[in-house]
């Protein structure tokens, strides 16, 4: 079972990202559940989801404490959330960074991987809203969900423009960082 | 077969769409909220052909729906915490005029502290009011169980309000693979309601829920008991042709690898899926751990548990607690099975149950210290 973390801010798609990855990665032929941290849903406060990634149906109901990935939306959340918190071993870090790498996750040994959502998001989407970008991010990272169903499944979830702009960013972001 | 990766709350929704409610009197309440809106949409983009009353408060969505289901018709509402604490005084008078009202309830605590989160001390508390109550573990549960609830309810010889209950948050806001059943597969399952029993009709006046003095009230508690004790065999019926007809079996109870288990745990919802991780690993080494899922908590089916427990070892888990006495689960079974019983006290508030907690419970199940353990409390 794979497990995913999501950190974000009120109204960046931190769980509607969760749930993409879920539809997307069922489309695979895979389980998935997808969860917010069940907070009380206040614009600009963190919030995180999760993703769980399983070859046999997923029974269990808890939150996630040891992912394999976690996917930051806002490095700034780094001042108030342990990010890394309970990050396993061999798991990996994807943060959304105009910067080219993060002294502290570097001196920890952790291992990260940056890209500036924000620009791409800015320039294509033309807002700042980078869930689906983080999301072609991850396939291209890791692999756990391919790109294909990952385009089907935003251009289910999201209409006209909006649907347009997110598959073009996220199609971009994936074929800048696949097989880097 | 349409599999989608939705939430409990829509695909409660989706379920109650394929029933064909005529009247939905409803307010919103968090978690519940998501299932008044779904349920909102489909009658504005004419999805439902329903009657969608915007009452002004929880007592109000009651007793419309008692209003709507006297005539006769087919009634859904929805509600949560303390919108289900409002509505308490129709909720009891729902059950005593016999009206087959079905009713998801997103289970939430009660205040105080005011708690918007998961635990089900709020139907719990409605034990006593004559209503089924049904307990699902899953989303598919939860929508297979509103279209089983609507033939429970319906059933002649049993006329009585149903409830079923999903856990707010860990089932309403979590998606996962849901099969929509489709509604030429629900119609032959779940036909149009048409009503045997007396009901309101201006050709022939009656009333109901009608004064009743000391002549005539201990009989019409009786036959509430009556009815109540009759539904043990509707569910059961009832569960096993949803079962015949589309592969998924329902019934009072389930039992979990519980036939050869020393120690068995008894709880209700989705902490089940948790608890079968757990039972899965300590199988593994070798221990021998079993679960009863109550799914039916009323009527509470006592004749069934005695023969699931056998003679194990049992630790029963409450998201609930009747102060001083212990969870309400634990004192009902206490009252059916003469096993040697523990009672733990677990994720009141919304507080994460992981497995080390589950194992905790199992230790203690083993070697108890106490009558009733809270786990997970924080130390001072």
């Amino acid at each position: 079972m794979i497990e995913i973390r999501f950190h974000g801010r009120g109204g960046q798609g931190a769980v509607t990202a969760a749930e993409i990855l879920a539809k997307a990665v069922f489309e695979e032929g895979k389980y998935t559940q997808a969860f917010p941290s069940f907070g009380v849903e206040r614009r600009g406060a963190p919030v995180t989801a999760f993703a769980r990634i399983s070859d046999e149906p997923i029974r269990r109901r808890y939150q996630i404490y040891s992912p394999q990935y976690v996917v930051v939306l806002d490095e700034t959340l780094a001042n108030v959330v342990d990010l890394t918190s309970g990050l396993k071993d061999d798991g990996s870090i994807l943060v959304n960074t105009a910067r080219e790498t993060i002294p502290s996750l570097e001196e920890a040994n952790i291992n990260t991987h940056v890209v500036d959502a924000t620009g791409i998001a800015l320039d294509v989407i033309g807002r700042n809203i980078v869930n689906t970008v983080m999301l072609g991010f991850l396939s291209a990272k890791t692999g756990v969900v391919s790109i294909d169903p990952l385009i089907t499944t935003i251009k289910d979830t999201f209409k006209g423009k909006v649907a347009k702009t997110n598959v073009e960013a996220t199609e971009l972001i994936y074929e800048k960082y696949s097989g880097e | 077969m349409v599999v989608k990766v939705i939430s409990s709350a829509e695909a409660i929704s989706e379920a109650v769409k394929r029933a064909r409610p005529s009247v939905i009197p409803v307010y919103p309440i968090t978690p519940q909220t998501k299932i008044s809106e779904k349920l909102a949409d489909y009658v504005a983009d004419g999805d439902l052909d329903a009657h969608y009353i915007r009452v002004e408060s929880e007592h109000s969505a009651m007793s419309a729906a008692m209003g709507a289901a006297g005539t006769g018709v087919r009634v859904f509402t929805a509600t949560s915490s303390q919108g289900l604490a409002y509505m308490h005084e129709p909720v009891f008078a729902a059950a005593g005029m016999r009206l087959p009202i079905v009713m998801a309830d997103a289970n939430r605590a009660l205040s105080s502290p005011i708690n918007i989160w998961n635990d089900q001390q709020d139907s719990i508390t409605e034990r006593d009011a004559g209503w089924i109550q049904l307990y699902a573990e899953t989303g598919q549960e939860a929508f297979d169980t509103v279209l089983q609830a609507y033939k429970i309810a319906e059933n002649p010889e049993i006329s009585l309000p149903t409830m079923v209950c999903v856990d707010g948050f860990i089932l309403t806001h979590t998606v996962d693979p849901v099969d929509l059943l489709s509604q030429e597969e629900v119609d032959t399952f779940l036909p149009k309601f048409e009503i045997v029993n007396a009901c309101l009709d201006p050709e022939k006046p009656m009333s109901l829920g009608a004064l009743a003095d000391e002549n005539y009230y201990f009989e019409a508690r009786y036959a509430v008991e009556e009815a109540l004790e009759k539904s043990k065999a509707v569910i059961e019926e009832v569960g096993k042709e949803f079962g015949d007809k589309f592969g998924r079996y329902y019934g009072l109870l389930e039992e979990y690898k519980s036939e050869d288990a020393d120690i068995i745990l008894i709880a209700m919802g989705s902490i089940c899926g948790t608890i079968k991780d757990v039972i899965d690993e300590q199988r593994d080494m070798g221990k021998k751990i079993g679960l009863v899922r109550i799914r039916a908590y009323r009527p509470f089916p006592k004749e069934a548990l005695r023969e699931a427990v056998g003679d194990a070892k049992l630790g029963v888990i409450d998201k609930d607690i009747s102060f001083s006495a212990g969870g309400a689960v634990y004192l009902d079974t206490k009252a059916s099975v003469d096993n040697q019983t523990t009672g733990f006290i677990i994720g009141l508030g919304g507080r994460d149950v992981t497995p080390k907690d589950i194992v905790e419970i199992i230790e203690k199940t083993e070697n108890p210290e106490k009558e009733i353990e809270w786990i997970g409390l924080k130390e001072e």
